[in-house]
């Protein structure tokens, strides 16, 4: 039994749910309880869909559980099938008809539908949602594709692939595909099939045709490349191409797969480079970042954060355990120790801990910088309706680069302002009170100092209340509101490590000397 | 197009002879509507000392976080014991790893007065007995904490029914009393309970307490000399839990709009003997303020028609108040459950021709729809932004269950959750 109040991941059903509502022409019937019909508005509300997700519900109650639940699915399916006429359904059971054991593959096979039907097993009491979209696509896959002869029929001269991962409710999926399809378009490469995201069932059957498999998103494509790559014989990507150096890598990855040369890499343009190595960046370079998202997303994001802005990674995880190894390694590779869990006051507290200036998270994520008045981008599901802004807004390929520059960076002061705040602190009109502007202004400003103060004291449990002299607290007063907050924990750190019991000028340069910045 | 009844006219509504049958449509199919679990959602908000622990699943806690957005408070006063393959194996096992769930969560929170276990889909369907773990876990929490526990699982409550489930769990905890007294039963947003409490103390009516009151410590009373009236219309079991107690039930209209809260009060009034004059001189200037208030939205929504997929059961109170004060025309009147004692009066007073249904089949009801294509649809989140697409202008009843919108003051902010859809409409030139 686990606690929890927010998770990361839905239940499996949910991930089946994310690769049915991506498709056209599937239909998936949920053997599910009254009340699961709340994931319609995942995709309804949350990214702002306007089809209702193709999903039947059978919605039993507890006075179906006496009589027969089964013909209720029965039902269900005959009339999903009829009113919605899918080239393909998948079938399957949410967490409480996994209980009464159903059998809703079985019972679809009974019906004898002149469309393929794909049973799930998904099991919710140890699985979840990435877990479920994975297999889900993995099942279509596998009951689907079929030999196929190589190639496109009408333009031989050109290597062709899929690029497969992308889902509904994914992060930025939508902008991705059409940043990667261009970008391989541009290279020469054509695309034979986009799945899950907007194909059909009959699309699937198609996949064996390309050359080979552009893995957009491990989590949901992993299985499902692997598969192709035994069965058909089509090489897979490996590279994610997030960030500038990783989009060059996968030009070069890809052309390799594609058999054709590669181009002059700097014939493709990114601002981000220039703009990372522009005189106002220097006060991007030591920033302290802390990471944590799905593993793929998190990997990418501590290489750019480390090798594109120059940035400190300080910490760095994943919540899907799935993908632990690569980001444990990664971490390893950064001197630290990685952070894999699903508890987000695991997260939370190392977080405290760390006191980053930035962090790179999901949404939970985020929800805990503004607790803690902490900067913060999204960089990973899980999503929050912010999360599907209306502009184009890619995290892969060289326009990403732009996007993960612009959208990590404006959370943070810029340069000149940091030099400003410096100069005119002492200004009786400039009241750091106020807060800072780019977090909206509400009095942000000595949250951190009054965290890091209840940290300290909670955290070590010695009895000793550190006072602080007048002096030392006003000289405190004129360092810059943003750093505030780690001068005093570092300072009460140093006072409490030389049995001090109150601070004074002389501790508070003492503790700067010894800490640096 | 404002139509108000005069006050008097409502008087003992429920003494008049039987309007005629009507037809429910009654159906049964898909039924996209919250399960009992969602209610949490403003409860954990009222009780302020209290703490919602879901005996469930991972979509359980997932449902929690996704259905209102509730994510901004960091540490909610509920949370999801999720059930795990591993204590499925055997129930023993089960039992044991909810004492330990229940110990951690009473350490990191020492201010929780009364905690509830919430049943669910799963837990019912497994036959966890949370009741027999209730007692167990009182014995070792007591008086520190009181333990209860009820069912929110959607296999027996829809939405607003957790509201129902949970407070039919509090009726044998309140204290026995010979006193006479008021209840007001149905969480309430503390303004507008704040609003009533000042109304009831100025017509001499009280004491008055409330169900669910903000601190778990305030003790509601309840014996023969209770009388009790209904703020929300999906509260069956308790109004029958309180009955076994000995307290009387107040029938009358739901305080929604400036009549439904006149006759809400007026029943009150009556069964506490307040003379006319007095319920008048207190009620008169409230009353012309709502009337106001309501008089800015009519020429948007006079005429306007109205079709509300079943959701919260305000909907029946909702489309009374919306026909008879602001002149919108009913279509389809859906509710989840159609209990016809609690809404005689507000039965009464819909117009005859309008369909009543009961329960749902989300696609058949949806063909209705489309065909009706009515100028305003009531629906919740799922079936929103599907029906703006097909060009129709919806409202989310979910609003209906988080806004302030009973009592005479909040009679405008209910009026204009209507007006806005249909202003929206009129103003974007997108």
């Amino acid at each position: 039994m686990q606690l929890t109040v927010w998770t990361y991941e839905g239940p499996p059903h949910i991930g089946a749910m994310r690769i049915a509502t991506a498709m056209e022409g599937l239909h998936y019937v949920l053997h599910a309880p009254q009340g699961d019909t709340y994931a319609d508005l995942l995709f309804t509300m949350i990214e702002r869909r306007a089809k209702r997700p193709p999903v039947t519900y059978t919605t039993f109650e507890a006075r179906d559980l006496g009589s027969d639940t089964a013909e209720i699915f029965k039902s269900a399916a005959r009339g999903a099938y009829e009113r919605f006429q899918p080239q393909a359904m998948i079938v399957g059971a949410s967490c409480t008809a996994e209980l009464i054991q159903d059998d809703p593959g079985g019972l679809t096979k009974a019906l004898d539908l002149p469309i393929p039907v794909i049973a799930l097993e998904l099991p919710s009491y140890s699985k979840k949602e990435n877990w479920g979209a994975s297999e889900t696509f993995y099942r279509l896959v596998r009951g689907l594709a079929t030999e196929q002869p190589k190639g496109a029929p009408n333009r031989l001269t050109r290597p062709i692939c899929n690029v497969l991962g992308p889902t509904a409710l994914g992060f930025r999926h939508r902008d991705d595909v059409r940043e990667i399809t261009g970008l391989l378009f541009q290279l020469g490469i054509d695309v034979n099939v986009v799945a899950p995201l907007g194909a059909t069932p009959h699309d699937l059957t198609r996949l064996p045709a390309a050359d080979f498999n552009v893995s957009l998103y491990p989590e949901i494509a992993d299985v499902a490349v692997r598969f192709l790559e035994k069965e058909f014989g089509q090489p897979y990507t490996k590279t994610i191409p997030i960030g500038v150096g990783a989009t060059n890598d996968f030009i070069i990855e890809v052309c390799g797969l594609a058999g054709i040369e590669v181009p002059d890499l700097s014939a493709f343009a990114s601002n981000m480079p220039w703009w990372s190595r522009s005189v106002d960046s220097n006060y991007l370079t030591g920033k302290r970042v802390f990471i944590f998202g799905d593993g793929t997303h998190a990997l990418a994001a501590a290489r750019v954060a480390s090798d594109e802005l120059a940035f400190t990674v300080v910490g760095l995880g994943c919540y899907n355990r799935e993908f632990a190894r690569p980001v444990r390694e990664a971490a390893t590779e950064l001197g630290l120790e990685a952070l894999i869990t699903d508890d987000y006051l695991e997260v939370e507290a190392a977080i405290e801990r760390l006191q980053p200036e930035l962090i790179l998270g999901t949404q939970m994520e985020r929800h805990i910088a503004k607790r803690l008045g902490i900067p913060c981008a999204v960089i990973s599901a899980p999503v929050h309706v912010q999360d599907f802004p209306a502009r184009y807004a890619p995290q892969m390929g060289f326009e990403g680069a732009n996007v993960l520059f612009d959208t990590w960076v404006h959370p943070l002061i810029m340069g000149l302002e940091e030099h400003l705040l410096g100069m005119f602190r002492e200004d009786f009109e400039f009241n750091d009170t106020a807060g800072a502007s780019h977090l909206g202004g509400h009095g942000a400003a000595d949250k951190l100092s009054d965290l890091a103060s209840v940290a300290a004291e909670g955290g070590e449990g010695v009895a000793a209340v550190l006072h602080w002299a007048p002096e030392a607290e006003n000289e405190l007063k004129k360092i810059p509101f943003f750093v505030r907050g780690k001068a005093r924990r570092n300072t009460e750190a140093f006072a409490r490590d030389k049995h001090l019991e109150t601070i004074t000028l002389e501790t508070l340069y003492d503790a700067k000397a010894s800490y640096g910045r | 197009m404002t139509q108000l009844i005069p006050p008097l006219a409502t008087k003992a509504l429920s003494d008049c002879a039987a309007p005629p049958a009507r037809v429910v449509l009654r159906e049964r199919g898909q039924r996209e509507v919250f399960c009992g679990l969602t209610s949490i959602m403003w409860l954990h908000r009222k009780m302020q000392d209290a703490f919602f622990l879901i005996v469930g699943s991972r979509t359980c806690a997932h449902l929690m976080q996704s259905a209102a957005g509730v994510m901004i408070f960091a540490e909610p006063r509920f949370a999801t014991a999720i059930i795990e393959e591993r204590d499925l194996a055997g129930m023993a096992d089960i039992n044991e790893e909810l004492n330990k769930t229940v110990a951690r969560l009473l350490e990191r929170r020492p201010e929780i007065k009364l905690l509830f276990l919430v049943g669910s889909c799963p837990s019912e369907v497994i036959k966890l007995d949370l009741g027999r773990a209730a007692e167990r876990l009182s014995m070792t929490y007591t008086p520190r904490v009181r333990i209860l526990n009820y069912s929110g699982s959607g296999i027996e409550t829809t939405f607003t029914q957790g509201e129902d489930a949970c407070l039919t769990a509090m009726v044998p905890e309140m204290p026995a009393s010979d006193a006479a007294g008021l209840v007001v039963v149905g969480a309430l947003a503390d303004v507008v309970e704040d609003q009533f409490s000042r109304i009831f103390e100025a017509l001499g009516i009280g004491p008055v307490h409330f169900l669910p009151s903000r601190k778990a410590g305030m003790q509601v009373p309840v014996g023969s000399n209770t009388k009790f009236l209904l703020a929300q219309p999906w509260l069956r079991d308790t109004a029958r839990a309180l009955e076994a107690r000995g307290a009387v039930h107040l029938p009358a209209l739901f305080p929604l709009g400036a009549e439904g809260t006149t006759a809400w009060l007026k029943a009150a009034a009556d069964a506490f003997g307040v003379p006319e004059e007095r319920f008048n001189a207190v009620t008169e200037m409230p009353r012309a303020r709502a009337t106001r208030a309501l008089g800015r939205y009519a020429d948007t929504l006079a005429s306007k028609s109205l079709f509300c997929f079943p959701d919260s059961q305000l909907e029946i109170p909702l489309a009374r108040f919306l026909s008879r004060e602001l002149g919108m025309t009913l279509t389809e009147v859906g509710t989840p459950y159609l209990h016809a004692g609690h809404m005689a009066d507000e039965l009464a007073l819909l117009p005859q021709d309008v369909r009543l249904s009961e329960g749902q089949d989300v696609d058949l009801q949806l063909d209705r729809c489309r065909e009706v294509r009515p100028d305003i649809t009531l629906c919740g989140m799922g079936l929103a932004n599907p029906l703006e697409d097909e060009g129709l202008t919806t409202k989310w009843s979910i609003e209906l269950v988080f806004t302030p919108i009973q009592g005479y003051e909040q009679c405008g902010d209910l009026a204009e959750l209507f007006a806005r859809p249909l202003i929206r409409r009129t103003r974007l030139a997108v």
